[in-house]
């Protein structure tokens, strides 16, 4: 009955955060809300028994890719507007909210491994199965990722080049000369 | 009844449609680029908990499995997104997808 009352928990933080996340207007605060909400799903994948998965959720998704996310808004936000922006964002007001499911989530997170023992009940699977599924019969999916993975990084990188806004602003450059000029950026 | 008491799967997977919906509405009403690839984030969320409720209701691996190429796709679409957002931020000067409503070959 106790880890229903904790799925509970976890999912109503999850569903709250998410619901804030898409209705914020500044994206930094969108952002913290988002990874609270990640949090939250890990907790929940942490009790239904995945706790592999639940690691990969907090490293990858609320660690690398938000990092990704905190990266560019960080770069957009240069100048005058971004020491304004920042003002607001250390504003105490907007940081209780967000440290109230914090907190609620953490209190949960110790909870839950201190009394992992009598607490997980169901059937738990481990990354030892996931490792033998994942390279036994699904080895084919893990060559097609790291496929995908490749071609995001090759069109991460070209895309995050200089050139298109050269190529717009000169009349019609030739194409050699937009490939020779590239290189100075 | 004192065997285990386990997470009921109609319950996970109504917070992950419920999740996935928040995260469509987020798509289809926010003029940010940046809120749009969050709600994308969202709702690619969404579909990995439906995942790992589903295989952990069958107590298998697969459902896991699934989740990690999700989390894969999700990698890859946000470093295209994100190097789209900044030649959008190049381009129009702001982070509004309405500016980008026309295209010009």
């Amino acid at each position: 009955m106790l880890e229903l009352g904790l799925f509970y928990i976890a999912a109503t933080v999850s569903l709250v955060s998410t619901v804030l996340a898409v209705t914020r207007y500044n994206a930094a605060h969108a952002l913290i809300y988002l990874i609270i909400s990640l949090l939250a799903s890990a907790i929940i994948f942490y009790l239904v028994g995945a706790p592999f998965a639940a690691v990969l959720e907090v490293v990858i998704y609320a660690g690398a890719i938000m990092v990704l996310f905190v990266f560019v808004i960080m770069l957009l936000n240069l100048g005058q507007s971004g020491n304004v922006a920042e003002h607001v964002l250390l504003r105490p007001g907007m940081w209780i909210f967000p440290s109230v499911l914090c907190v609620i989530l953490f209190v949960e997170i110790v909870y839950v491994l201190q009394s992992a023992e009598r607490l997980l009940k169901g059937v738990v699977v481990g990354p030892k199965d996931v490792g033998l599924e994942l390279f036994g019969p699904y080895v084919l999916a893990v060559e097609i990722a790291s496929m995908l993975l490749l071609a995001g990084l090759v069109g991460a990188y070209h895309l995050g080049r200089r050139y298109f806004i050269d190529v717009r602003d000169q009349p019609t450059p030739p194409p050699s000369a937009v490939l020779s000029g590239d290189d100075h950026e | 009844m004192n065997e285990a008491v386990v997470i009921p799967m109609e319950h996970g997977l109504l917070l992950a449609a419920i999740l996935f919906l928040i995260g469509l509405l987020g798509v289809l009403v926010r003029r940010n680029i940046i809120l749009i690839l969050m709600s994308l984030e969202i709702m690619l969320n969404a579909c990995g908990l439906a995942f790992i409720v589903a295989g952990a209701h069958w107590g298998i691996a697969d459902g896991q499995i699934m989740f990690m190429l999700i989390l894969s796709i999700a990698a890859a679409e946000v470093s295209v997104g994100l190097g789209l957002l900044l030649q959008a931020h190049r381009r129009f000067g702001s982070l509004d997808i309405d500016q980008a409503s026309r295209m010009r070959g």
